[in-house]
């Protein structure tokens, strides 16, 4: 990958501007002036400006990734806020949350200070989310309104559920406040036992401890009547079943504050995939059935999914080279993003590229309350330019992150990001 | 042999399992013998790795291997040392670094086998690898049974216990159901992997009609620590309804061949007297055991390979 400062004048020439807030697509060239969006229409070429050849090729919003694990602080040999910068550049994303279960936790408000000075110095916005409780561990809440004066976005204790729901109740209640969503990862611990992969004939066959849909969809249900009792903000994370998939859409029917994402390996993937015992394909939530698979593309379809987010989650070589049940929970997953997603929902299902780049920019953004509006004119220039019909193998060579856990090295893929441009730099394939 | 090594008999060749039925048969001619030695693999050096505790099958294989004149390495370790994947990696390629033919290998990780073939050149066998496989104690009960009946097509097996927890259970089922066997699981529904009628198995909970139904019964052993956690009440419990007992035997009229993989918890799963009565096979199973491995170490080690197949 090839990264660099933006020359005071860079002219987009020939591409098909996408804008996901108007929900046009227009050809139109571009002029980043000083940073900044100056002009977008009929661009005159200069002798100085730098010139970027972007045709049959889309330009759009840069992709926000509301689920990312960058390790810092604590875990630096699995990835820093640098080097998972890098591994979103190349997948397009220009923004991202990460998540707290860092060591020590973010669950302070000096820790996010700590955040967010580090991302100043980094090549994409990084914004945290804030443990719910102390320490991750279920029992005190945080000092929220103290984390969200220092930058916190959301709330939630990643990779540990909140497993007593009158705590859940609590952060629910207590984030009504501030009107920010509550992030529960879920996961009902004591049915999920020693499971390490989705309970079914395929974990029959290969005698590895498993766990039920149900694991999932029933801590899904309690978090959605907790927050029809609180009127607090729900978003539900990696959404991975069918069962949750429908406590979700019935939910929205009334609820207008549900929110749930979706990660491209729960799209692309199902739990046959794992007949090999590749263990970057052990995951919390498991990767799950056909079916599941079938019922996740109908939930992108219909909307009861709103976004995309990868889950980022490197771990190292060694960790990852190890036996089925000793390996972590968790895969990278920004690199290989778009290629994965735009070949199951626009090529093999019909779904508009259209929806697709919302559930990647106004989408994401929406949730957190980030400016939406990109193309508006004195902008500071926050792009993608994707091909959208490259047809490409991923391969180690695309990962930029620190750690190289990706199931998805070897598969085909369609779509792939070409540019990045963000503050002030620009990065290309 | 379709496969350079053993890992487990899913999608195994049914001519494969046979061949190494009829092998086995040979082998154990040689047992009778006063000498009981071929020079078969002279020269070829096999490692017995074992990361779980392991009596009866390490000493099965290491006869075999002896038996064969191959010379052998044992290797034990504590799975407590062995916490960290790379020190998985760094043993199999130590192993690899002293230029050895084969690895006989125990683990208590599903998958670990298939993984150590990624590691290192050498021909793996599983000897059990947690509760996923353990395909030669599958080939031996099969090499019992075809000893005692003639044929495995239409014979009609009942495996009796914990199968959700039990490598012999999976392969068994995988290698009767090539071989053309029916087969019944019959153990607590808590102890009875889920959607495991996809494999073509039927499930009954009803020992008594599993016992009038079937040709043997493949007893396994119910360890003590399943008693946590809520998957059974109690031995005695389990006993009422499931035991392999005098008694419950009294009551059908019928010849039946009882298996047990070993070790037996007499009074627990099996009573002493079904144990020992001229019914069980157990013992042929131990000396069937020795001649399987040999036909298994023999076909993969020195006998025709097909070139490049894996």
């Amino acid at each position: 990958m090839n990264f660099s400062k933006l020359k005071k004048q860079v002219i987009l020439k020939g591409g098909q501007i996408l804008d996901p807030l108007t929900k046009t697509i227009v050809k139109r060239d571009l002029l980043i002036e000083d940073e900044k969006i100056k002009a977008i229409g009929k661009v005159k070429t200069t002798k100085s400006a730098q010139i970027i050849d972007c045709k049959n090729l889309i330009i759009t919003h840069g992709f926000c990734d509301i689920h990312v694990h960058f390790r810092e602080p604590g875990r630096e040999d699995k990835e820093t806020l640098e080097t998972g910068s890098m591994a979103a550049l190349a997948g397009g994303f220009t923004r991202v949350c990460v998540m707290p279960n860092t060591d020590p936790p973010i669950d302070s408000p000096e820790v996010i200070r700590y955040i967010i000075d580090r991302s100043e110095e980094c090549p994409i916005y990084i914004h945290p989310i804030g443990a719910i409780t102390k320490g991750q561990d279920g029992g005190e809440l945080t000092e929220m309104g103290a984390m969200l004066a220092e930058g916190a976005v959301a709330f939630s204790d990643d990779g540990l559920p909140v497993t007593d729901s009158s705590m859940m109740r609590n952060a629910l209640d207590y984030a009504t406040m501030f009107d920010i969503p509550i992030i529960n990862h879920a996961e009902d611990l004591c049915l999920k036992k020693d499971g390490v992969m989705h309970e079914g004939i395929i974990s029959t066959n290969l005698g590895l401890p498993s766990s039920p849909d149900i694991t999932e969809s029933n801590m899904v249900h309690r978090d959605l009547s907790l927050t029809e009792l609180t009127g607090g903000r729900l978003h539900v994370p990696h959404v991975s079943s069918a069962k949750s998939l429908e406590h979700i859409r019935s939910s929205k029917k009334s609820n207008k504050k549900v929110t749930a994402e979706v990660t491209p390996h729960h799209l692309f993937f199902t739990d046959n995939d794992l007949q090999n015992f590749d263990t970057n394909l052990k995951v919390a939530p498991p990767i799950r059935t056909k079916s599941d698979k079938k019922a996740l593309i109908k939930g992108v379809k219909d909307g009861t999914l709103d976004c995309i987010a990868t889950d980022h989650a490197p771990h190292t070589i060694e960790e990852k080279e190890g036996t089925f049940d000793l390996a972590p929970f968790g895969m990278i997953g920004l690199e290989s993003c778009f290629g994965a997603v735009n070949k199951v929902l626009v090529k093999e299902n019909n779904f508009k590229l259209l929806s697709l780049i919302e559930m990647l920019t106004t989408k994401p953004r929406k949730i957190m309350g980030f400016n939406n509006n990109l193309l508006e004119i004195g902008t500071s220039a926050e792009l993608t330019i994707l091909d959208p019909k490259e047809e490409w193998i991923f391969s180690k060579q695309d990962i930029q992150s620190k750690s190289k856990n990706s199931p998805f090295v070897g598969k085909n893929m369609y779509g792939r990001v070409k540019f990045t441009i963000n503050k002030g730099h620009i990065s290309s394939k | 042999m379709k496969h350079r090594h053993l890992l487990g008999l899913k999608d195994y060749p049914a001519e494969d399992i046979k061949s190494i039925i009829d092998t086995a048969f040979s082998f154990k001619e040689v047992l009778e013998r006063p000498i009981k030695k071929v020079p078969s693999l002279n020269g070829k050096t096999i490692v017995n790795l074992f990361f779980e505790n392991s009596t009866r099958t390490r000493i099965s294989f290491e006869l075999a291997q002896k038996r064969l004149s191959a010379d052998t390495v044992n290797f034990s370790a504590s799975t407590s040392s062995l916490k960290k994947g790379e020190t998985f990696k760094d043993t199999a390629q130590n192993l690899e670094a002293m230029k050895i033919d084969a690895v006989v290998m125990r683990h208590p990780t599903p998958g670990a086998p298939l993984h150590l073939t990624k590691h290192i050149d050498a021909i793996i066998i599983n000897a059990g690898d947690g509760t996923h496989e353990h395909p030669t104690q599958a080939i031996l009960d099969m090499t019992s049974l075809y000893e005692k009946f003639g044929f495995l097509k239409g014979l009609k097996i009942a495996i009796i216990g914990d199968i959700s927890h039990s490598r012999v259970a999976l392969s068994n089922i995988y290698g009767l159901k090539i071989m053309g066997a029916e087969v019944t699981l019959c153990g607590p529904s808590t102890l009875i992997p889920p959607f495991v009628e996809d494999l073509g198995v039927d499930v009954n909970y009803n020992v008594d009609e599993v016992i009038e139904w079937a040709d043997a019964l493949n007893v396994l052993r119910i360890q003590r620590e399943r008693m946590g956690g809520g998957l059974l009440p109690s031995i005695r419990e389990y006993r009422n309804l499931f035991g392999i007992t005098t008694e419950r035997l009294s009551r059908h009229k019928k010849e039946l061949v009882i298996m047990h993989p070993g070790p037996m918890n007499r009074g627990v799963e099996i009573d002493s007297a079904v144990a020992d009565s001229d019914q069980a096979i157990i013992l042929e199973q131990v000396l069937n055991g020795v001649a399987s491995r040999m036909a298994i170490l023999y076909l993969l080690l020195g006998g025709k390979l097909e070139e490049g197949k894996n």
